[in-house]
């Protein structure tokens, strides 16, 4: 027996070494980012160096260089609308796959599925010549609609699951007593799957939030997006150490929140809907 | 053309349907289809049409720099791509990529994921811990391995080894000596958490009577690992496997923020960014953009299998 809670703690403390092992990376870049350039810059690393807020200053462009308020800004307006118009679109399509389902309905549902298999390149051609023929380059609110056709097919398998889980029994009560349907979905319905529709959102808005290809190509100086930004460091020599450190914590900050706040939700999303 | 993998995948697993409804019931049948309809038409508008347009642009050779000189190819632009060394060496790539970033995280991910199911103080905190990589914006995870990470100057590797050999300590310059390994890498770091948190839904979901019914039976740790875990977690393996694949394959921002393709690690998607985006070679992308679709296709067949059998028991349940 002693032997047993002997292994038990040795796999705890493996288990613990694993996630510090994970963080470290993310560690290190928080520490890096409280640091002067130069400090950040040594080899090897000092642990000691004293804090400093220059780099989120020079982030936030009193630093030289461009600011990374339009693109913050940017950022938000094309995953906020787009998750919004997926909660338009989904909601209405995942109640009538769940609490009416039509016929063939796993049919439907396979085909949101297959559209989520097509690669961004099988598409990103055209679309690139039909913004540039209509002059919706550059245009945040064609970002909006492409976001919302990568979100669409998770957001309608989730939130049919969501929707699936309310009691028919207890909609028929509502019915028999004369309840309406706007009624019964706010009395009812509501209550029940608002948790998942929540969480839904969630995904759909970091999904948006990291997207890198289609910004990069459909995007240039006006509706640049946060991580389109980010690439702007990619060739950054040496210097500027800290303010890159600064700059990835704080475009990911929003992630991070949403990330956490719907961890659970987050692989069921991610795994369309199959695991429980 | 995916929709017409999807009915052929799923046609056995349609649950019985009631009979046709009279004429009468034809415009009841409208409305309930009717709040389906928009999504529908949305997807199909934005996704599938530009696909077609992709696969007419294929046919032709088509550089965007010569517009006047479009011209009908025919599988011109496919069997250019086929033989292309450069372009052979990114499908050969984007293999490489995919199968040993999705192994590599699922067995990792498998690991923590028994590690993680034990009880443990802390056990919550190191949880969080282990799913942060995977939270991190993609090119700001990919900007933390290129500058923070594998810096030869000022890495925290390289600074990890100055520390611990001294002076003389080697101090390699990773991208550049490994730059696909470098890349996948950064992968297996962002990826393993997803695969942890699958695998770790599926031993949630383990039957507890049986195994300790097979304890009682004097099974040891390994047999109850070989013989029950190990079968149940097929499916969670299975469908880690092939999310990470779909994922992986459309793999765009690693590499285009470590290597910017160079060093040999140019994967398909990448390629056909440049192609169009530098080269403006429009027929050439398009054909390559086909090229990808196949092959997700191949691996979404499989995976739409898996989904659709996890459906199935979903549905029975």
């Amino acid at each position: 027996m002693k032997h047993a809670r002997g292994k038990g703690i040795g796999l705890g403390l493996t288990a613990w070494l694993a996630g510090i092992l994970f963080f470290l990376p993310i560690a290190w870049m928080v520490l890096t980012s409280f640091h002067s350039e130069e400090d950040a810059a040594t080899n090897p690393p000092s642990l000691a160096a004293p804090l400093t807020l220059d780099g989120y200053r020079d982030f936030f462009g009193t630093g030289g260089g461009a600011s990374p308020w339009p693109s913050l800004i940017n950022s938000t307006v094309a995953s906020l609308a787009s998750t919004l118009l997926v909660l338009v679109l989904a909601l209405p399509a995942a109640y009538a796959l769940s609490l009416r389902p039509v016929k063939k309905w796993t049919d439907v549902l396979f085909f949101f599925l297959s559209t989520k298999m097509l690669p961004v390149v099988a598409g990103l051609l055209p679309i690139y010549l039909f913004a540039k023929n209509t002059g919706m380059l550059d245009n945040i609110w064609l970002l909006v609609l492409l976001y919302t056709s990568m979100n669409l097919p998770i957001a309608v398998w989730m939130m049919q699951s969501f929707l699936a889980e309310v009691p028919k029994p207890v909609i028929e009560a509502a019915q028999i007593d004369g309840a309406r349907l706007p009624t019964i979905l706010a009395r009812v319905v509501a209550p029940i799957a608002l948790p998942g529709i929540a969480a839904t959102s969630l995904i759909c808005f970091i999904f948006s939030w990291n997207e890198l290809l289609f910004a990069r190509v459909l995007t240039g100086v006006v509706a640049q997006t946060a991580p389109v930004f980010l690439t702007g460091f990619i060739t950054s020599q040496g210097l500027f150490l800290a303010k890159v450190c600064a700059a990835s914590l704080v475009i990911s900050l929003p992630v991070l929140a949403a990330g956490f706040a719907a961890q659970d939700k987050l692989v069921q999303g991610l795994s369309l809907g199959a695991v429980k | 053309m995916t929709a017409t993998a999807s009915t052929t995948t799923v046609r056995h697993t349609r649950v019985p349907t009631p009979k046709t409804p009279p004429p009468s019931n034809r415009l009841r049948a409208w409305a309930t289809r009717a709040p389906l309809l928009p999504a529908l038409i949305f997807m199909i508008a934005v996704t599938q049409l530009p696909f077609v347009a992709t696969l007419v642009i294929s046919f032709f050779d088509w550089n965007a720099l010569y517009p006047d000189a479009r011209s009908f190819t025919g599988f011109g632009n496919y069997s250019e791509v086929l033989t292309d060394p450069d372009l052979r060496k990114s499908v050969l790539t984007t293999i490489l990529l995919t199968a040993t970033v999705v192994l590599t995280s699922l067995v990792l991910g498998l690991g923590l994921a028994l590690l993680l199911n034990r009880r443990f103080k802390g056990r919550g905190l190191v949880r969080t811990l282990l799913i942060a990589p995977f939270l991190l914006v993609p090119v700001a995870a990919a900007l933390l391995w290129k500058h923070v990470l594998y810096n030869p100057e000022y890495g925290l590797l390289n600074g990890l080894l100055h520390w611990v050999g001294g002076d003389s300590a080697t101090q390699p310059d990773w991208i550049s000596n490994t730059p696909l390994l470098a890349i996948e890498a950064s992968l297996v770091w962002q990826w393993t958490p997803f695969m942890m948190l699958i695998l770790l839904a599926g031993l949630q979901s383990r039957d507890s009577e049986l195994i300790e019914a097979a304890r009682m039976d004097g099974a040891s740790n390994w047999q109850v690992f070989r013989h029950l875990t190990l079968p149940h977690l097929r499916r969670y393996l299975e469908l880690g496997a092939l999310l990470g694949s779909i994922y992986i394959v459309q793999n765009f921002d690693a590499v285009f923020t470590i290597t910017s393709g160079g060093l040999g690690t140019a994967n398909l998607p990448y390629t056909v960014y440049q192609s169009f985006y530098q080269a403006h070679e429009n027929g050439l992308a398009s054909a390559a953009g086909v090229l990808v679709v196949i092959g997700s296709i191949i691996i979404a067949t499989f995976a739409l299998r898996v989904v659709s059998s996890l459906f199935r028991e979903e549905v029975s349940r």
